[in-house]
């Protein structure tokens, strides 16, 4: 007959208490690991909105406030269309401190048979852009062309397809990194595209029209980024001052609010797990010592027959260490379960940007989960597996004997 | 290789601190020799139990040591002397002694496999032949009985083969038939040249003793 290991033997034919140490630990493992990849995945969408934005001050018209805020519409893809004169932008141009402003228009396809799909459309100036274009650059090795669109992560078409906007057929060239953002669902064109697109809506009898303008001369929001070391507080004043029926918002406002909300959220995580973890610990920690009497006969048997005490203690950590490892997998495995699927959900329900992180980062966090809890059951049974290994074997098995 | 016990004693304190004790064993000296078979009588209470556990190192004695051969059990450390028993003393404790999670023939084997080595099922299946238990070889220590538990360990001890076998009422849940069987088989380890101690309140262990010891009040005489 072969060798057999008692720690197998144990965990093996005690079924109840292993399993019961198994779920403890994937308990803990799942709370760890979920809770460590929402807050993780918000930081990451801030870190994204913050890169996309690319501005410091956004300038967009005052009916945009009420109509529908910018902030919704980066962050929850809510569509906005709202329209201002294009002379706003060279009058922001001109304003003390302003380094470089461009334009963006804004359109909403329908939800009909003269649309692929219900999208924000997103018109910008190639020629003056410091926003999109580095961003299109990571998926696109070239300029983009007329009737040719860039498509957000998450709009449900692929690249080479024709995309139709108000029956205008358009040619998908590129898909965008995901951000965590409402810009997932937007689609982007050049401004000549975009006054096609335009046209084709007014026939449609959708109005994009101002009280004086024609088509050429509207945009929805003006990109702005001031000269290094100027006083972004007072070039947004200027801003506000200069251009009538617009407001200038300041994006590290509108960023301090996420992340205001972020926090907020991360530190209601952070106490989730906390209280998750003191729970799961102290159950652990009554599960092994209450151990401690269920098993003194036993191991004072293997002392008996000759096992050290450090033999012993190490035999009892190996069990909880695997009980542990098995736990820790499961609870990784429940946890991704639980938050991969519900990515979407999650971002509407916190309404902030959610960008789950790379395979890379989640490995690790995976790992790290699985370190950590280990670490943590071995922990809450080294006290008893100390307290078992001094018992006198002698007077254990004397009682009752 | 003969275990020898020079002047030792055990004395349990009832109030910590204080010089109010009682001595469990008083100061007394015994040897084990290789082949010899030994019977250690007395009435409960009497102090054979604390003797028993003094002289396979599990209990230090208050006073005195315990050799075996030149070692002195109590001068080593904890995992010297824990390998050290595993190899040559073999000890048959008083009540249950099984480890709830293993076979009768996996408790039986269990020394052997401690410390890395294969299990002896050789010798394992002729002392469950001896004792009677080979039908029980796959079985649960929890189904089986306090005769049989008993006897389980005593082929434990006998399987490990070691220099020195100390048992403590090895008979006591035992029917006479296997009163017999069981004595035979220490008796039998006594002329295989291992020093076997036999802790027995009861008479039957007598006829089989080439020494019978006494124990009374803590004292030990020889008769």
């Amino acid at each position: 007959m072969k060798r057999f290991s008692p720690v197998f033997r144990n965990l093996t034919r005690k079924p109840g208490r292993t399993t019961a140490l198994i779920l403890l630990t994937a308990f803990l493992a799942l709370s760890l690991f979920a809770g460590t990849m929402v807050v993780s995945s918000l930081r990451r969408g801030l870190g994204s909105m913050e890169n996309r934005l690319g501005a410091d001050i956004i300038v967009v018209p005052a009916e945009a406030e009420s109509k529908s805020s910018l902030k919704n519409m980066l962050l929850q893809g809510t569509i906005g269309t709202f329209y201002m004169d294009a002379s706003a932008v060279d009058k922001v141009r001109e304003t003390e401190g302003v380094q470089k402003a461009s334009a963006q228009v804004f359109l909403s396809s329908m939800k009909a048979d003269c649309c692929s799909v219900k999208v924000q459309i997103i018109g910008f100036d190639p020629e003056n852009d410091f926003v999109v274009k580095p961003w299109i650059a990571e998926s696109l090795n070239r300029p983009l062309g007329d009737m040719e669109i860039v498509i957000g992560n998450r709009v449900a078409t692929d690249v080479g397809e024709i995309f139709r906007i108000y029956d205008q057929r358009c040619l998908v060239a590129a898909r965008l990194a995901a951000t965590g953002t409402g810009l997932d669902t937007a689609v982007y064109c050049n401004m000549n595209t975009m006054h096609a697109l335009l046209e084709a809506a007014e026939e449609k009898g959708i109005s994009h029209k101002i009280d004086t303008g024609n088509d050429a001369e509207v945009v929805s929001a003006i990109y702005v980024r001031t000269l290094p070391g100027a006083d972004v507080g007072l070039v947004n004043n200027r801003l506000n001052g200069k251009i009538r029926k617009a407001t200038a918002v300041r994006t590290t406002g509108m960023l301090t609010e996420v992340s205001d909300s972020l926090g907020g959220v991360s530190r209601t995580v952070a106490v989730l797990i906390a209280a998750v973890w003191i729970l799961a610990l102290v159950i652990l920690f009554i599960a092994f010592a209450m151990m401690v009497n269920e098993r003194r006969r036993e191991l004072a048997v293997y002392r008996l027959v000759g096992m050290s005490r450090s033999m012993l203690s190490g035999m009892i950590l190996k069990e909880t260490a695997l009980c542990s490892l098995a736990g820790a997998v499961c609870g990784v495995l429940l946890g991704a379960l639980a938050v991969f699927p519900f990515t979407t959900l999650i971002e509407t329900s916190l309404k902030l940007p959610y960008l789950a992180p790379g395979t890379g980062t989640v490995a690790a966090y995976a790992a790290l989960a699985i370190a950590v809890t280990v670490a943590a059951g071995c922990a809450a049974s080294l006290h008893t597996a100390s307290k078992l290994s001094r018992v006198d074997p002698g007077s254990t098995l004397r009682e009752g004997a | 290789m003969e275990l020898r016990a020079e002047n030792i004693s055990r004395r349990y304190f009832r109030k910590r601190g204080e010089a109010n004790f009682f001595e469990a064993v008083k100061p007394g000296s015994l040897i084990l020799r290789s082949g010899e078979m030994t019977v250690l009588k007395g009435r409960s209470g009497s102090g054979k139990t604390t003797l028993l556990h003094m002289l396979a190192g599990l209990l230090q004695p208050s006073e005195g040591r315990v050799l075996l051969g030149d070692t002195d059990l109590y001068a080593l450390e904890d995992n010297q002397l824990s390998r050290l028993r595993n190899e040559k003393i073999g000890v048959i404790p008083q009540g249950r002694s099984a480890v709830d999670t293993l076979t009768v023939y996996e408790n039986i084997v269990l020394p052997g496999i401690l410390y890395g080595g294969m299990p002896r099922t050789e010798a394992a299946e002729g002392w469950m032949e001896a004792l009677d238990i080979s039908s029980l070889r796959d079985a649960m220590p929890a189904e089986l009985s306090g005769g049989e538990l008993r006897r389980m360990a005593i082929a434990r001890t006998l399987t490990a083969d070691p220099a020195v076998i100390l048992a403590d009422e090895p008979t006591g849940d035992l029917d006479n038939e296997n009163t017999e069987i069981v004595l035979n088989a220490l008796k039998q380890a006594a002329k295989a040249g291992k020093a076997v101690l036999v802790v027995s309140h009861e008479d039957d262990a007598e006829a089989f003793a080439d020494r019978v010891l006494h124990m009374e009040n803590g004292n030990l005489t020889e008769s």
